[in-house]
């Protein structure tokens, strides 16, 4: 009997195995394999060595998306917050706000802040202005805390919606002000949701191209857009060693976040 | 004893209903206050107005001779032992009891005493660094009473506390926290629906039905002279018998007068007659002022409980002698035995034992009789 359900237990996971050994493990090898030999399949350490080249680009891609991260948190959690605290019936309207522009595709997003934002854009012509926005880091940073603002609010949100009524009456009678309720307790137990948050719009915002493509305006370029350009001119070798590299980067920064909580369910890496 | 707490009229309704309707009650200092009440009566919603996490409709809430209702929860000096805790997660025990502490920024060397000080008190000595998830459900319970004792509150509010532990549990945390309160000397408050936990830890009971205080007295005044057939019910087992007061210290019930103690009231006044089972005395038939059918007889460990029909009502009856079921029996009862109230709403509701069994207990009286 045993035996029986443990057969169709493994049967079940069959599809998952297949895609997973498909669809991440084989990639993860080949880009391992690329990252590591020239361009005749010999291997090599020189793509690997050469990346010190671009340690501008990654530090300058870290900083923007560092500063976007914290752009995103400072005002996703007050909205999670205010979310997490309407009622029920606001609860759905302000979720469906927020989904609202996920519904339309990224690049159409970025397109339109272009369009909104551009030397001779429509901001500019509102206000009768000549401002130069695009081009500058201010706009990539405003596009990347657009683009995945919901990816901070949401895991934000459903914690805060998680945490036990009594918490804040808690608080509140052993002397903490509205302030404090929040810094004190409400902060700390929402502390994982903090961390998906803030994981789940650094990772993207560190490798994000078209974004800083279409608002930097060309004028500086970030790791994503190093890796693509890589890939477009046949470089493939070195393309490869910065993707692993990123991810061995972005694996370590997870791993670090993930030390700051303790709780069981803590980061996106358990 | 001073009053420490006073509500005045004190009005709250939810959703167009009332559900406390112009409350009165003082509360003195020192002293453990219970309110006592069926489930839904407004108990809880008294204790959140006092330490205020809801506010009232109508009625002033006074502290020390001074108006609170707009006074904030963190500025009241009150604290409160939630029913299911409320203990911070992310902290340990040492810093759940220390928070308050904390958010007065004391001196860590002073909160490093208070709290050994109050887990001593609680006796969780040696918890200090343990989740407060790893506890059971008498630990935290203790670490709640530990964390609102240690910034020393004027009242300590307990919505059923020991609601959640086990009988045993129950019992020894009862006389714990009645210890707690008489060696620090602070009020509590305390909620509870158990009348018994409230005849044994209280100095004063409330008595609520209905969004209204029904009596407010010492555990024996409210055991030996209810006011009403509620109260009468509500507290202990007792028959309640339509009588008429003949004149003072005479009563008719049951086709028979009377002698008794109680006088006051008009001639010939319709009134609510209690008699506990425990203050009637079985004798032989010859000997009975009444005289009556035993229809069943159940044995409780200390006595039996005896149900008799005397003239169509059901009696209940405490002997510590059997009787055998389908015997007539007499009845004997001293004239102090006879507790007569005014006629209220409630009359007529509770008191009979005629649908007495110990499964229909768990329902209410008032549903019980009017169904059979
Ligand atoms: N926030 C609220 N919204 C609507 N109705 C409420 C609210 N709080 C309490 N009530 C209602 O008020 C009534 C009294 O509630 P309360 O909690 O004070 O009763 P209680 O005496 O504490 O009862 P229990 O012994 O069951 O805890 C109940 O009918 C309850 O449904
Ligand atoms: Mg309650």
């Amino acid at each position: 009997m045993k035996k029986l359900s443990q057969i169709k237990h493994s049967a079940a996971a069959a599809p998952h195995i297949v895609w997973a050994v498909l669809f991440i493990l084989l990639p993860l090898f080949i880009v391992t394999y690329y990252a590591f030999t020239d361009a005749d399949g010999a291997f090599s350490f020189e793509n690997v060595t050469s990346l010190s080249e671009y340690l501008k680009i990654f530090g300058l891609s870290m900083e923007l998306a560092v500063i976007a991260t914290f752009v995103c948190l400072l005002v996703g959690y007050p909205l999670a917050y205010i979310m997490a605290r309407a009622n029920p019936k606001r609860q759905k309207l302000f979720i469906m706000l927020l989904m609202l522009p996920m519904w339309t595709n990224l690049l159409i997003r970025t397109y339109s802040i272009m369009a909104i934002l551009d030397d001779g854009g429509i901001l500019n012509t509102i206000l009768n202005t000549s401002m130069h926005i695009v081009g500058t880091k201010g706009a990539v940073i405003f596009g990347m805390v657009y683009d995945f603002l919901p990816y901070m609010v949401l895991p934000i949100y459903t914690c805060i919606s998680k945490i036990d009524k009594h918490m804040w009456e808690a608080a509140a009678d052993l002397g903490c002000n509205s302030f404090k309720v929040i810094s004190k307790v409400i902060f700390p137990l929402s502390m994982s949701g903090v961390i998906s948050g803030v994981t789940m719009v650094l990772v993207p915002s560190i490798s994000t191209f078209y974004i800083s493509q279409k608002l930097g305006g060309g004028t500086f370029e970030l790791i994503g857009d190093t890796i693509e350009r890589q890939f477009v001119t046949g470089a493939l070798n070195v393309g490869a060693a910065i993707s692993l590299v990123m991810m061995l980067l972005i694996l370590l920064s997870l791993a670090v976040m993930n030390k700051f909580t303790d709780s069981e369910d803590g980061g996106i890496i358990a | 004893m001073s009053k420490l707490i006073e509500l005045k009229g004190i009005s709250k309704s939810y959703d167009g209903e009332k559900i406390l309707n112009s409350m009165n009650l003082y509360i003195r200092d020192r002293e453990f206050i219970t309110l006592l009440g069926p489930s839904g009566c407004g108990k809880t919603t008294t204790l959140r107005i006092i330490g205020g996490f809801e506010s009232a409709d109508e009625g002033e809430l006074y502290f020390d001779g001074v108006e609170i209702s707009n006074v904030p929860t963190y500025k009241r000096p009150v604290n409160t032992v939630f029913q299911k805790y409320a203990l911070f997660p992310h902290l340990n025990v040492y810093e759940n009891i220390a928070f308050p502490l904390r958010l007065k920024k004391i001196p860590e060397d002073s909160i490093r005493e208070k709290v050994s000080e109050m887990l001593k008190m609680v006796a969780l000595e040696g918890f200090e660094n343990k989740s407060v998830s790893t506890l059971s459900g008498g630990q935290q319970q203790r670490v709640a009473i530990a964390r609102a004792l240690v910034s020393h509150p004027r009242v300590l509010l307990l919505d059923e506390p020991l609601g959640a532990l086990d009988l045993k549990l129950r019992k020894d945390m009862q006389n714990e926290l009645k210890r707690i309160q008489q060696s620090i000397g602070i009020t509590f408050i305390y909620v509870t629906h158990d009348q018994e936990e409230a005849l044994s830890m209280s100095d004063t009971i409330v008595v609520m039905a209905d969004g209204e205080i029904q009596q407010i007295g010492t555990p024996t005044d409210i055991y030996n002279e209810p006011k009403n057939a509620f109260v009468a019910d509500f507290i202990g087992e007792s028959n309640i018998i339509d009588g008429i007061m003949l004149e003072d210290k005479k009563v008719r019930l049951a086709g028979h007068v009377f002698d008794c103690v109680d006088g006051g009231f008009e001639k010939n006044e319709p009134v609510d007659v209690v008699i506990r089972p425990e203050d009637i005395d079985v004798v032989p038939v010859d000997k009975g002022m009444l005289n009556g059918y035993v229809t069943s007889v159940t044995f409780k460990g200390v006595h039996y409980e005896i149900i008799v029909d005397i003239k169509g009502f059901k009696w209940m009856i405490q002997s510590t002698d059997y009787v055998s079921p389908d015997s007539i029996i007499g009845v004997y009862i001293e004239p102090d035995a006879f507790h007569i109230m005014k006629k209220s709403k409630y009359s007529g509701k509770f008191g009979d034992y005629s649908s007495y069994s110990d499964e229909i207990e768990e329902l209410s009286n008032a549903d019980a009789a009017e169904e059979f």
